[in-house]
């Protein structure tokens, strides 16, 4: 398992990481980013991907 | 000794090529190559957020800087330098301090830089917003009751005209030949934008453009195509830009607008077939919109880099080993950007658009949230959102997606 942690001060609510890994983050109705912490390692090439499209960088994996 | 793959420009699609080819299992050198003194930053802050409230230089760097994906190592950076030639064929660059360095593989990432206005006048007071540094400058000069000038109406045009109204500065938007955003968000949400300036105290001129720059030394004002004058002690010329593609002359490349590729980004030459071992990325490819069927064109937006690497890598790596590049993605394209706090999402290709419909809200008032569909025959191959929660986006994106012939992911 992994885990992730976002930075709300820093996320705009872009949600372009809930098109990279959408098993991970999701946009709710009033546009506010949801994300699971913790997440299988499978998924971690998707979430690579969620942190290189995220328009402020936002996102981080933790160790 | 072993390969060796120089990345030309250390922006983000330098920055994007050197983790992809890692990614694809590329254990060589990786030699990154750019010219300006700061490590791969991000660019769209800087007609936004950081031209509003920069801080000192340090801040804004360790605001900006990209942080590399961890399984990026063994990268070599080479900071302030630039790339003056190239012999493709013969598989070398040449550096600015007359140093040679051979490669096995290539990737162009060297970006655009701004187009200047060439008119008659004074050169002091002029600026454009491409780099960390034209930013800092800019913003000292961005002072309450300032006059602005602004030169041209696309993305840095209309968010620059925005942030310097923001601070209190007297704008005037010299919008040229289309108004604001026109090209990519059509005429009815271009109109809406419009409106937006103006509400918020911007002096927008329509289709008008500038004939020469007022005053002596340093500029006091614009003189315009309509025969009006207007003051102004800060210019900024926001006219598009023109691809740094210099140091590639001399290889048989057609460079009239970027350098041309194929869909897995590998650039072509003269003969229209692939030069052995060397790709192109982010703002200076032009490649193929395979998923519209349409002729090749460069995509100016923060997406592509990204994109672009991540087709371009294993493609540049198969060439090295000799092999044919597995069949490449077609990017769907995307873009954004903030006008006092209304985010507009576009996805697709609404430039290319015959036709526009209203999806949703009133094109007029964006910042109410208003959606907007681009169409080609009866295809909807765009859509541009304003104003509405990022859920609404991707329902958007989503629609895009099942309508184009190709689906990527
Ligand atoms: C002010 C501004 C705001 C923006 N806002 C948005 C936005 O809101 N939304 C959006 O989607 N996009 C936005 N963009 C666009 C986005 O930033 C670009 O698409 C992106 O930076 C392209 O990256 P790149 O690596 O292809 O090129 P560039 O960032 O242009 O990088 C090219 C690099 O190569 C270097 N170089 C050039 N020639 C040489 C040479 N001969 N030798 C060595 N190095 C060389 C350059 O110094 C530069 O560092 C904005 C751009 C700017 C300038
Ligand atoms: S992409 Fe970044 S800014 Fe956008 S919702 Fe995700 S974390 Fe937030």
């Amino acid at each position: 398992m992994s885990q992730i942690t976002v930075d709300r001060k820093l996320c705009d609510n872009h949600g372009q990481c809930a098109i990279a890994a959408p098993k991970v983050f999701s946009m709710n109705d009033e546009g506010v980013l949801e994300f699971e912490e913790i997440f299988d390692d499978a998924l971690l090439d998707e979430v690579e991907e969620a942190i290189d499209v995220c328009p402020v960088q936002a996102i981080f994996v933790k160790d | 000794m072993g390969q060796r793959i120089i990345v030309a420009g250390a922006s983000l699609g330098g920055l994007r090529a050197a983790e992809q080819l890692r990614a694809t299992g590329w254990e060589g050198e990786i030699l990154v190559i750019g010219e300006e003194n700061h490590p791969p930053y991000n660019r769209p802050p800087l007609s936004k957020e950081v031209l509003a409230a920069p801080g000192t230089p340090k801040e804004v760097l360790s605001k900006l800087a990209f942080r590399p994906r961890r399984s990026a190592t063994g990268i070599q950076w080479r900071l302030g330098t630039r790339i003056t030639a190239s012999n493709l064929a013969g598989r070398t660059i040449t550096l600015d301090d007359g140093e040679e360095i051979s490669f096995d593989g290539l990737v162009i990432a060297t970006g655009l830089r701004p187009a200047r206005v060439a008119v008659p006048g004074p050169l002091d007071g002029r600026h454009v917003l491409r780099s960390i540094d034209d930013a800092l400058a800019l913003h000292t000069v961005l002072l309450p009751g300032t006059r602005v000038g602004v030169i041209g109406s696309g993305f840095i045009g209309c968010e620059s005209a925005a942030t310097a109204a923001s601070l209190g500065c007297a704008v005037t938007l010299v919008e040229g030949r289309t108004g604001p955003m026109e090209r990519p968000l059509g005429s009815a949400l271009s109109a809406g934008v419009r409106e937006m300036l103006s509400r918020r105290g911007v002096d927008c001129r329509e289709a008008v453009s500038v004939v020469a720059y007022r005053g002596d030394g340093s500029c006091t004002g614009i003189e315009l195509s309509d025969g009006r004058t207007v003051s102004a002690e800060v210019i900024i010329e926001a006219v598009g830009s023109h691809a740094n593609v210099e140091w590639l002359q001399g290889n048989g490349l057609d460079l009239g607008d970027g350098v041309e590729c194929d869909g897995h980004l590998r650039v072509l030459a003269a003969d229209g077939q692939p030069v052995p071992c060397v790709v192109a990325i982010g703002d200076i490819a032009r490649y193929p919109d395979v998923r519209n069927g349409l002729p090749a064109r460069r995509v100016e937006h923060w997406a592509t880099p990204t994109d672009t690497a991540k087709i371009a890598a294993p493609a540049l790596v198969a060439g090295i080993a000799g092999r044919t590049p597995a069949e490449a993605p077609a990017p769907l394209p995307s873009f954004w950007t903030d006008i006092f706090g209304t985010r507009i999402n576009g996805v697709g290709s609404p430039a290319d658009a015959e036709e526009t419909r209203i999806l949703e809200g009133d094109p007029g008032k964006p910042q109410e949230g208003v959606a907007v569909g681009y169409y080609r025959g009866n295809t909807l191959i765009g859509v541009v959102n304003a104003g509405l929660p990022a859920s609404r986006h991707l329902h958007y994106r989503q629609l895009v997606l099942d309508a184009g012939a190709l689906v990527t992911n």
